[in-house]
């Protein structure tokens, strides 16, 4: 695979060209992270002058690395997200990609004039994946998010969990190294977002996949992440990290998730209750 | 099974044999789950798209019938004014037998959807240009959503000064009264795409051209079809008012020569038989080919609330 870095900075934008199909035959070559975020900073136009969102954010995720980036609401975590994603640009610092990144949303974001299949499809198109390659590939990609018998189905006719595992095979059809994911299972009720997260670590641990995901849901970043970042609201910065240790497949209700969790949460709150003295 | 080897990190190789296990396990829950949570969508027998959609607007125009006959029978204004139905009846078979039925309302379909069309072609890429470039569309859309509600009967007579008692000057004025109304109907179509799906082509790399021709057009397209569905209106009723305005021989005879001539011949129930020829042919082209395309595509998409 050809070497490619995509950065963004205050007032440029490097793109060492994306991944093309004929390039993925080759041997990968290891790049140093699928994400490099160097003192990024944010800040957008408020009524009372520059807001600061973000302050000097340093974060590298890892090839085939877990993290989790968690906060209470007003830590511009999916601001932080969309930065990543190339959907805005950094008030300072810079963002180095390993290619472009696949993005998934809270919401499906399935384009509802076609189906599941071609959802995927468009992708591969988008891509630039030759026509006759794009059919079967669209259907080993289903099959991975188990819905081998969806190709045909409308957005519409699928349940909201489907509806996200559509999502996860659209957003594979990328090809990206690195996969963002923004609180992608909140909207979900907690027996299919439970097996969502099966699903997930599955894929991440069949694939080379980097993934770095948004949550405000403590026991979800555990029972997820090989690192969980905690973010502080207003502006946000990062808080602290935590190495999890547990072996995969863990299972939210698992005691050491449990312990874990508290650990941050208490932190969580630590943080949340600073924003109550002033 | 190592499932519960404990003391290395959570790496992906170590974890492969259960993972094969728990792999079936995870299938069959998520199977149950997909069964459950699917929706089940049926079709329509046919029985009852009869009874539910059918019948209710025959009776309607039954009634109406029924009314406009008791109107005759009591008499309620001269026979001049109010002709009997049969009466309206009578000079539809007459035009029928006479092989000019079809004639007249081909002469003005024909017009009526070649203007269409070409509304369709002006409209399009106007709606497209004002919806995409801010500049423009501060320029144009107040004059786009004014010229909606000026009636396209004041375009006939600088029409027909301008371009003469020909099939031209019917055609400017239909453009002027439908491409208004599909440009606006792009226009909305576009503004009401969620920022969402734009964001999501973005990611997906649907950029430029790419991205209009992936994302916003299909994704416009229940507004656009609003918008042609209310153009083919105007084009109709531009139309009539074109044909009933200017006369001549080279024009031939169209539904609105035939409503102007029942007026000057004092033919009441030709006057009668016009409108209500030109009531049918607008009504038959939505159902024929509006409707079920807009049908279509809200089906496609959830859109219906039966489907």
């Amino acid at each position: 695979m050809a070497q490619t870095a995509q950065t963004l900075t205050k007032d440029t934008v490097r793109r060492a060209g994306d991944r093309s199909t004929t390039d993925s035959a080759l041997a990968p070559a290891a790049a140093p992270y699928a994400a490099r975020i160097e003192h990024v900073s944010k800040s957008f136009a408020g009524p009372a002058g520059a807001q600061p969102v973000l302050d000097d954010i340093s974060l590298d995720v890892a090839p085939g690395e877990f993290v989790t980036l968690l906060g209470a609401s007003g830590c511009g975590k999916s601001t932080l997200l969309n930065l990543v994603a190339g959907l805005d640009r950094p008030s300072a610092g810079s963002i180095t990609t390993d290619g472009r990144p696949a993005l998934m949303f809270q919401e499906h974001a399935l384009f509802p004039w076609l189906t599941a299949g071609k959802n995927v499809e468009l992708a591969l198109k988008l891509r630039g994946v030759p026509k006759r390659d794009r059919r079967g590939e669209a259907e080993r990609l289903l099959e991975l998010v188990r819905l081998g018998g969806a190709y045909g189905k409308r957005v519409h006719e699928l349940s909201g969990g489907m509806r996200q595992r559509v999502a996860m095979a659209r957003a594979l059809a990328q090809d990206s190294r690195l996969l963002l994911m923004d609180e992608p299972f909140a909207a979900l009720d907690a027996i299919t977002r439970d097996v969502l997260h099966d699903e997930l670590t599955r894929i991440w641990r069949e694939t080379d996949l980097s993934v770095l995901f948004v949550t405000h849901n403590v026991r979800e970043a555990v029972r997820l992440a090989q690192r969980v970042v905690l973010l502080s609201s207003r502006p946000g910065r990062i808080a602290r990290e935590w190495t999890v240790d547990i072996d995969q497949p863990r299972r939210i209700e698992d005691a050491a998730v449990a312990e874990l969790s508290v650990e941050i949460t208490e932190e969580l709150r630590g943080e949340i209750r600073r924003h109550g003295r002033h | 099974m190592a499932g519960t080897d404990t003391g290395t990190t959570g790496t992906r190789a170590d974890a492969a044999a259960p993972a094969a296990a728990k792999g079936d396990d995870l299938a069959g829950l998520e199977a149950g789950l997909d069964a459950l949570e699917s929706v089940q969508t049926r079709r329509t027998p046919v029985r009852e798209v009869l009874l539910k959609k059918v019948l209710p607007p025959l009776t309607a125009v039954a009634l109406v019938l029924v009314v406009w006959q008791l109107l005759v029978w009591v008499k309620v204004t001269e026979e001049y004014k109010l002709p009997a139905p049969s009466a309206v009846w009578d000079s539809l078979s007459e035009m029928w037998l006479q092989g000019t039925l079809h004639e007249v309302v081909w002469t003005s379909v024909s017009r009526g959807l070649l203007g269409f069309l070409l509304a369709l072609a002006i409209g399009t890429p106007l709606g497209l240009l004002v919806a995409r470039v801010a500049f423009v569309r501060a320029a144009i859309r107040p004059i786009l959503s004014g010229l909606q509600s000026l009636p396209s009967v004041a375009w006939v007579p600088p029409a027909v000064i301008w371009l003469g008692l020909n099939d031209t000057m019917m055609f400017a004025v239909i453009l002027l009264g439908a491409v208004p109304s599909i440009a606006n109907g792009l226009v909305s179509g576009v503004d009401q795409v969620p920022p969402l799906y734009l964001r999501a082509g973005r990611t997906l790399g649907a950029t430029g051209l790419r991205g209009t021709l992936h994302i916003v057009m299909p994704a416009a397209l229940p507004g656009y079809l609003a918008g042609l569905k209310q153009g083919w209106a105007f084009s109709w009723r531009s139309l009539m008012a074109a044909e009933i305005i200017a006369s001549s021989p080279e024009l031939g005879l169209g539904l609105g020569q035939l409503l102007e001539n029942g007026r000057n011949n004092f033919d009441m129930p030709g006057v009668f038989l016009a409108i209500l020829l030109i009531l049918i042919v607008g009504i038959a082209i939505d159902l024929l080919i509006f409707s079920p395309l807009e049908r279509w595509v809200l089906r496609s998409r959830g859109l219906l609330a039966r489907s």
